[in-house]
Order: structure tokens, then C-alpha cells, then sequence
């Protein structure tokens, strides 16, 4: 098996805590996996993005080939779009609906939606909404996670485990909540 | 034994502490900053006190590392590229005097300037200095490469530069540890002079050094991290430098083409290696990230050498980071790219945080030079260099850690009024001390604002030496004490500011204004830490 995904968004939305869950899972099964970072300068409200690989094989380039990506999560909808490149001809593209706007120059929301729907397999959620409905609007990450989950190779089961292990340490309230975040995220329907 | 899961950095730091290091020694500085503090939260270091505090600048962290040498332990200096510009004085001579505790030397370049000034590739600094660079090409030869440079420095009795790069440092990967090295008892030089330098001495050191260079270049030729993999098909040879392994691996794994390829993650140059390649091969493509180094040395300075190709012939580019795509591309592979990016979507630049206190301190500046017109505002390295960014537009420059001050005065020198240097905590007592020590000394008519926000803010907010006594350095070198102004960046003291700001570029001579707030991201960390101590 072989899973490469994109990981988007605005520098201090914590898009690695969906990288953490991934690699859980990958470090469990023995799975290779290299996932490189954006650290520094651009982690001040810039655009961030993460490159996950993991495989059954060894992995040689940290980077992501163009065209090679199976799948973009973007916790932003304007970020999913700027790594497009990277996208498989069959790939998903999954991102959340909420604008981050800290520029004065966002385009029109649905300009960005429109070319999001152009994306032959799309998926747009409003993680935010679900995840305050929820309880917690901290846990829409993980409502993007659960999202794209069918699209990975692994099994909510696996990913349950997974944030288990993750945020046991936090207590079982913040184990729960998680939990349900990624059910929930799993069942959302594309807007 | 279970994989770690490491960043390069985390990798380089647990295989130094696992290969026996007794003091680590760094400047944070994007993107090396993880390996001090990789060793800072590490149980065992902490266990076994290991030195792991940061020092003033890459200089005197180097020149520490080199005491800790002399002492016969086992240390590391880490920095950023440019830090070892900072640094380069006493690593140039590191080489000469040489090492008797190992020493390694490890440094973080930043190819296509993810988070940096310039993209200068470090390889030349070890070419420079003639000693041994070791790059590696992933997260567990950043672990293993710490065993060898230990060895290596102890028996060639020489500094090893440990070269990274943004895209290593910042990625994660699994990596195994080895059998743990006791650290040195720790014991002087046998021969006591080897740490002096008089112009007798280091003539003789020269020597030796230059005499030292063939055993070099067989470790090279004999190292585990070098490799020649022979190939059918002799019309292309490759030869990777570093991380340019992984990018020519990438495209001819699954691809039946069998080029010979030459790895190299073990410098100087393995010369039979490399010579072997060059009979045999009709064309050689060098993959390195960063500048042409290797490249440079093949094809020599005279023209008409058209069998090395790489970043000089225009098969790669000459800047930027390397990546999968441009070597498919230089291989013959490349593909036709499906998605393009949107032509509404626009750049998003990083920016001052919401709540920072520079922009308080850029808005009430900018208010105050008003009448004065643009191009008066000198800055440096940190977090407030995005004050140059909208809508603040109200720096004018950046050029190195602590130019802003020593700028500033050239251009008071120059007759430039006003001058005004901006320049934060951390980056004032990296090398703002001697600029403002000049300044004192001419009486300069120069306005120095120290942003204060108790922190190194952007390489993630670690501490600095110069923590709680930025009047009284100020004071210590001279300036007048009525002339040490102290605000608060908030939007309440907004005419305060502006008025401290008047009247100190009205003084002539130095003057010194202190906008003063804890960073908004060390605060929000301090308070969720605090909020957690209290709940236990």
C-alpha cells in the first residue's frame, strides 16, 4: 500500500494533529512514513502545508511528486486549492468551508467554492458547524479527518484507536469528543 | 526496538546524545532550532546534565564547543546557515586547532529561503576550512552520522560539519537507535599546545592540515555513507548529493532504467568514486540542494566541459530548493501536470499575529517619522521584519542580526536624519551590543528601538541570555539614562509612544526606546501551562 496526502491550511490551525493520528496508525502497523513540516517564518498566519507518505515500501523523497498526491485535507478552502498540482488525476481534494480571511485581497468565497466543485472528486464540509454541534469547535480537525477517512486505506476502527492513544493522556472527555468529531465527520455529507 | 518517529533535527539530536555528547551549544535559527531543543525536553539529557542552554550567538556558542573539545568531551554547536557567517571566524580556525573531545558542527541551510536571508550552502564553509562535511540524505543517517562525525573528529582530530537542509530538518520519519556511547571522562590534549595559535604555530597546523587531506578523501572513498551503484546504461551517470539521493531514487525505482548512480553523503569528494563515473559515464548529472558545489568541481573553470550537467548548464535551475519534479524533468520523465492552481488565488504571506505588540510599535513609529517622510527606518532579523509588510509599510531595511543599529549609524554618519534602528530583544543581545558600543562612541544621532517581547519570537519563542537586563546593558555601554525611554506597546499608549518617539529623535545623540510586551503566542502558552499546573 501506498497513501500520499496533503495537508493544508493557515500557519496556527494544527493541521499536524491530523498528520499526528495518520502516523499513529502507520507507526503501528509497522508502515513507513516520512511527513514534512513547514516550521519558521511562514508559521506566522502564512500558508502551511504538510506532506504525508506512508507506505509499505521504503520512502525516498520527503516531498510529494506532482500529480502523485491521493488525497489534499485543507482545514481552509482557499489553501486546497494551491497545492492542486499535487493532485493524482483520480485524487480527493477534501476541505473544510470555513474561510480563513487575514488578507485584504481573499477572493469572493464563492468564486473559491466554484473551483473547489471543478475538482473531478470533491468534498466540501462546514467542520466548524459540525464541530461546534458537537461541543467543541477546537475538534474540527478532526471532523476533517474523519471526512476523508473512507479515502484513506485505514479503518475508522484503526483511527479511533488512534485518537485514543493520542488524547487518553488528556482524559476521556477529550478522548470522546474526538471520537465523535471523526464519526460525525465521517457521515457529513459534501455541501 | 520501536521506531522513534523524528524530525532531522530530533535525529541528529538523539544520535549526539546517544554517541556520547556531553554539551550541546546553539542560537536558534530556522530551521536548526529543533535540535537544541530536542536535547532541552529530552529525559535522558536532562538526566545526565547535559550542557543545553542557548547561547548569545553562533560565535560564542561555537567558541564554547571548541572549549568543551579542548576539555576532551564530546560536543555539538548548531546553528542556521547564516549563523555560521556569525560563527565563521572561530570555525575557520576551529579547523587548525582541531579537535580533542569530538566536535561536531552542525548546520541547517535553507534552499529556496523558506525562513532565511540568503540561500548560502554551508558545503562551501567545510571546503573552505578543509575539513569533513557529512550530509545526510535522511532521518536515520542524521541519527548514525552523529556516531561517525564523533569518530571521525577524535581521530582525525578535526571539527565535522554536519550539513542539513530545511526539507531534512523539518521532516519525520522512523529511525532506530544504536547501542548508547558512554560520554569522555574528559582529559586536556595530550600535546599542549594544540589549541594555540601564534602565526609559528599555525603555519605548522596549515601543514599538518593540508597533509591530512589524502587520509581524508579515503575516509570519503571508504565510507558507509558514500555508495556506488553500477548501472547497464553508461550514457548517464548520477551523482546525489544529500537529499538529491532520495529525489533520483524517487524517479528510478519504479522505472526500468539502469543508470549508475554515485551517492554521496561523506565529503571531500570520494575521488576514485567520482573519477570512476566520470570514465566511464558520457554524461554525469550532479543532483545536489544547494549551489553547485560538486557540479563546480567537475566541470572545472575552463568551457567546453558539456558532460556535467546540473544547476550551471541550465538543466536545473541555479536557486532553489530541489525537489522530485525538477529531477524528473532533468531524467527525461516528466509528466503532464493535471491540476493547475487557480488564477484567483492569491498568495498568503505570514503576518504580524493578531495582538502582537510590534504593531503597536510600527503604528505609533510610523505616526512619528510622519513628518520626516519615508526611508528612515533600519531593521533586523526577527519577527518584526514583517513590519515591512502592509499595512504597516515602516521598516526600510534587513540585511543581518544586528545591522539595523550599526546601519542606522552609517547612514547618521552619512548625514541621514533620522535615523532609527528597529531591532528585537533577543537579536539586540545576538550582536546588537558592539553596534550600540559604536554608536555610543561617535555620540551618533540615531534613535535605537529594542522591541521587548521577552522572547526569541520567531523561531518559536525560546530564551535568550540577555533576558531582564536590556536597560542595564544599555546603560553598561554608555547611554544616558534620561535618553533609556520605556513604553508599552498598547493601544491605550498610543500618544504616549508617538511623543516618546518625538522626542527622542528631536535628542541628538543615542537614544533608546523600549516598547515593552510579552509576545502574544509565549503569553498564550504561559497562561494554557499555567491554567494546566493549576487544574493538577
Amino acid at each position: 500500500m501506498k497513501i500520499n496526502i496533503i495537508l493544508a491550511g493557515v500557519g496556527g490551525q494544527g493541521i499536524l494533529t491530523i498528520a499526528k493520528v495518520f502516523g499513529q496508525v502507520a507507526v503501528k502497523q509497522n508502515l513507513f512514513l516520512k511527513q514534512a513540516e513547514v516550521h519558521g517564518m511562514s508559521q506566522r498566519g502564512g500558508d502551511v502545508q504538510s506532506n504525508l507518505r506512508i507506505s509499505d515500501k521504503e520512502i525516498f523523497s520527503d516531498l510529494i511528486p506532482e500529480g502523485e498526491a491521493d488525497l489534499i485535507i485543507s482545514v481552509e478552502p482557499m489553501e486546497s486549492l494551491r497545492y492542486l498540482p499535487l493532485l493524482a488525476p483520480d485524487g480527493w481534494l477534501i476541505t473544510n468551508a470555513k474561510p480563513f480571511v487575514n488578507i485584504p485581497n481573499y477572493p469572493e468565497i464563492e468564486t473559491v467554492y466554484n473551483e473547489v466543485r471543478k475538482v473531478k472528486n470533491h468534498v466540501i464540509i462546514d467542520a466548524q458547524g459540525i464541530a461546534k454541534e458537537i461541543g467543541n469547535v477546537l475538534a474540527s480537525n478532526i471532523v476533517m479527518l474523519g471526512a476523508a477517512a473512507e479515502k484513506t486505506c485505514f479503518s475508522m476502527e484503526q483511527l479511533e484507536v488512534a485518537l485514543h492513544e493520542i488524547f487518553i493522556s488528556k482524559g476521556e472527555k477529550v478522548v470522546d469528543l474526538n471520537v465523535k468529531a471523526l464519526r460525525a465527520g465521517n457521515e457529513a455529507k459534501s455541501l | 526496538m520501536q521506531k522513534l518517529m523524528l524530525l532531522g533535527d530530533e535525529a541528529l539530536a538523539q544520535g549526539a546524545l546517544d554517541a556520547g555528547m556531553s554539551g550541546c551549544f546553539a542560537y536558534p535559527g530556522t530551521p536548526s532550532t529543533e535540535i537544541m531543543e530536542y536535547v532541552q525536553h529530552n529525559k535522558e539529557a536532562v538526566e545526565r546534565d547535559i550542557h543545553r542552554t542557548w547561547g548569545s550567538n553562533e560565535k560564542t556558542i561555537m567558541e564554547a564547543a571548541v572549549g568543551m573539545s579542548y576539555a576532551g568531551k564530546r560536543t555539538m554547536a548548531c546553528m542556521k546557515h547564516v549563523g555560521l557567517n556569525v560563527a565563521a571566524d572561530p570555525f575557520m580556525n576551529s579547523a587548525f586547532v582541531g579537535a580533542n573531545g569530538g566536535l561536531i558542527v552542525a548546520v541547517a541551510d535553507d534552499p529556496s529561503m523558506h525562513s532565511s536571508q540568503n540561500e548560502q550552502d554551508s558545503r562551501f564553509y567545510a571546503k573552505f576550512a578543509m575539513i569533513p562535511c557529512l550530509e545526510p540524505s535522511n532521518q536515520q543517517e542524521c541519527y548514525d552520522m552523529a556516531f561517525l562525525a564523533f569518530e571521525l573528529s577524535e581521530k582525525f582530530k578535526l571539527p565535522i560539519m554536519i550539513r542539513l537542509e530545511t526539507r531534512l530538518s523539518h521532516s519525520r520519519a522512523g529511525v532506530t537507535r544504536r547501542d548508547k556511547i558512554a560520554e569522555n571522562v574528559g582529559k586536556l590534549p595530550e600535546d599542549k599546545n594544540q589549541f594555540m595559535l601564534l602565526p609559528s604555530f599555525s603555519r605548522r597546523k596549515y601543514k599538518n592540515l593540508i597533509k591530512l587531506q589524502s587520509e581524508l578523501v579515503a575516509a570519503s572513498e571508504n565510507s558507509e555513507f558514500n555508495s556506488y551503484t553500477d548501472g547497464s546504461d553508461k550514457s548517464l551517470g548520477i551523482i546525489a548529493c544529500g537529499l538529491g539521493y532520495n529525489y533520483v531514487m524517487e524517479n528510478l525505482a519504479n522505472r526500468d532504467v539502469n543508470y549508475p548512480i554515485l551517492k554521496i553523503s561523506h565529503y571531500p569528494l570520494p575521488r576514485k568514486l567520482v573519477e570512476k563515473m566520470y570514465k566511464e559515464c558520457d554524461k554525469i548529472l550532479v543532483v545536489e540542494d544547494g549551489q553547485p558545489i560538486v557540479e563546480e568541481m567537475l566541470k572545472g573553470y575552463i568551457s567546453g566541459n558539456e558532460k556535467i550537467k546540473g544547476r550551471l548548464d541550465g538543466t536545473f535551475s541555479y536557486d532553489g530548493e530541489m525537489d522530485p519534479n525538477k529531477v524528473a524533468v532533468a531524467l527525461g520523465f516528466g509528466k503532464e501536470v493535471v491540476g493547475t492552481v487557480p488564477e484567483d488565488i492569491v498568495g498568503r504571506p505570514p503576518a504580524l499575529c493578531v495582538g502582537c505588540p510590534h504593531i503597536d510599535s510600527f503604528v505609533t513609529l510610523n505616526e512619528a517619522l510622519k513628518e520626516h517622510g519615508d526611508g528612515h527606518v533600519f531593521s533586523d532579523i526577527g519577527c518584526y521584519t514583517l513590519g515591512f509588510m502592509p499595512p504597516y509599510n515602516g521598516i526600510n531595511t534587513c540585511l543581518d542580526m544586528g545591522a539595523s543599529i550599526t546601519m542606522a549609524k552609517g547612514a547618521s554618519d552619512a548625514g541621514l536624519f533620522p535615523a532609527v534602528a528597529v531591532i528585537g530583544d533577543s537579536t539586540f543581545s545576538h550582536s546588537g551590543l558592539t553596534g550600540l558600543l559604536d554608536c555610543v562612541y561617535d555620540k551618533s544621532n540615531v534613535v535605537i528601538i529594542i522591541l521587548d517581547n521577552a522572547t526569541t519570537g520567531m523561531t518559536g519563542g525560546q530564551n535568550y541570555t540577555g533576558e531582564n537586563k536590556i536597560e542595564e546593558m544599555c546603560l553598561g555601554l554608555g547611554v544616558e539614562k534620561e535618553h533609556i525611554r520605556v513604553v508599552t506597546p498598547l493601544k491605550r499608549c498610543h500618544e504616549e509612544m508617538v511623543q516618546v518617539y518625538k522626542e527622542e529623535i528631536a535628542y541628538n545623540g543615542v537614544s533608546i526606546v523600549i516598547p515593552r510586551r510579552e509576545c502574544i503566542q509565549t503569553m498564550t502558552r504561559r497562561i494554557r501551562a499555567q491554567k494546566k499546573a493549576a487544574k493538577k
